[in-house]
């Protein structure tokens, strides 16, 4: 198995806000990622397919494909949006990087039919990233798709 | 389905310190061989990234796998006040007794952030330099990299 990983840059705005939360509750939990008026980050997202080459193409998918379907799945739907407001897939949810990292990987996986997604790495400052993967504790206890 | 996506949350921490790389069963000439120009006995120091990988639920009420504010707070604690700017050799009890390679540093790390109260620890990667980086999951991780 080879794994393969493309990295794409967004940027993008959003805030952390639970209205069943106070205001006060608000601030003690999101800090100033709770103001009002939002903030941004350039995000920056490593998205990793595994698979064998092909014989014939020696790939295990064309890069152009995957750069499309990122464009297409990630790059009109986030960059230089409101998170918050702009992207359906996460209305009702705080953006944080736990969650956009999961959205995106909602959206890719169905996508990506040559190889398989392994990993979805999505960076909101060089310091701060989440991971999403496919949880091999999930397939061996027999609940697996 | 939603639980066949494992999520992890992922962050970066700095920290500067000295050590020296010397065993003492061993003599000069051997630690001189094995560590070359890492046993000079006045030590020598980098600038070491520590990243954290933790697991777990995300809270849908907060989207947080854990809250940065704790994480930042239990590891500035539990390793940079301790470790930033000292020398690990002196002031670290456990490397009077284990040389500070970046292998035992990173099992080190490990050992006092894994007791986090509201994630589960899975992973500490220490970069030595941006050239040479070491990971441990726990004695008992088979498989490093998901």
């Amino acid at each position: 198995m080879v794994l393969l990983t493309r990295k794409i840059e967004f940027s993008a705005s959003h805030v952390y806000h639970n209205p069943a939360f106070s205001p006060e509750e608000n601030k003690r939990v999101f800090g100033k990622c709770n103001n009002p008026h939002g903030h941004g980050h350039n995000y920056t997202l490593e998205v990793t397919v595994a698979g064998e080459p092909d014989l014939t193409t020696g790939m295990v998918l064309d890069l152009k494909e995957l750069k499309a379907i990122l464009e297409r799945e990630v790059m009109q739907r986030m960059d230089h949006r409101f998170l918050n407001k702009e992207v359906p897939e996460l209305a009702g949810k705080i953006p944080t990087c736990e969650n956009i990292a999961r959205v995106i990987w909602d959206l890719l996986e169905p996508k990506i039919t040559q190889g398989r997604l392994h990993r979805v790495r999505l960076y909101e400052t060089a310091d701060l990233f989440a991971d999403c993967y496919r949880d091999g504790a999930c397939a061996s206890n027999g609940t697996g798709r | 389905m939603e639980n066949c996506v494992k999520t992890e949350l992922g962050r970066r921490y700095r920290f500067a310190a000295s050590h020296r790389l010397h065993n003492d069963r061993l003599s000069e000439a051997e630690n001189w061989r094995l560590y070359g120009k890492c046993n000079n006995p006045y030590g020598h120091g980098h600038n070491y990234v520590v990243e954290v990988l933790v697991s777990g639920n995300v809270d849908p009420a907060t989207g947080m796998i854990a809250n940065l504010a704790d994480l930042d707070g239990f590891v500035e604690r539990e390793v940079l006040e301790p470790f930033d700017h000292k020398s690990l050799n002196e002031d670290v009890a456990v490397f009077r007794e284990r040389v500070p390679t970046t292998e035992n540093l990173c099992i080190e790390i490990y050992e006092r952030l894994k007791s986090f109260p509201k994630a589960k620890l899975e992973r500490v990667r220490v970069e030595e330099t941006s050239n040479n980086s070491f990971e441990y999951a726990g004695e008992n991780a088979e498989d490093l990299l998901p």
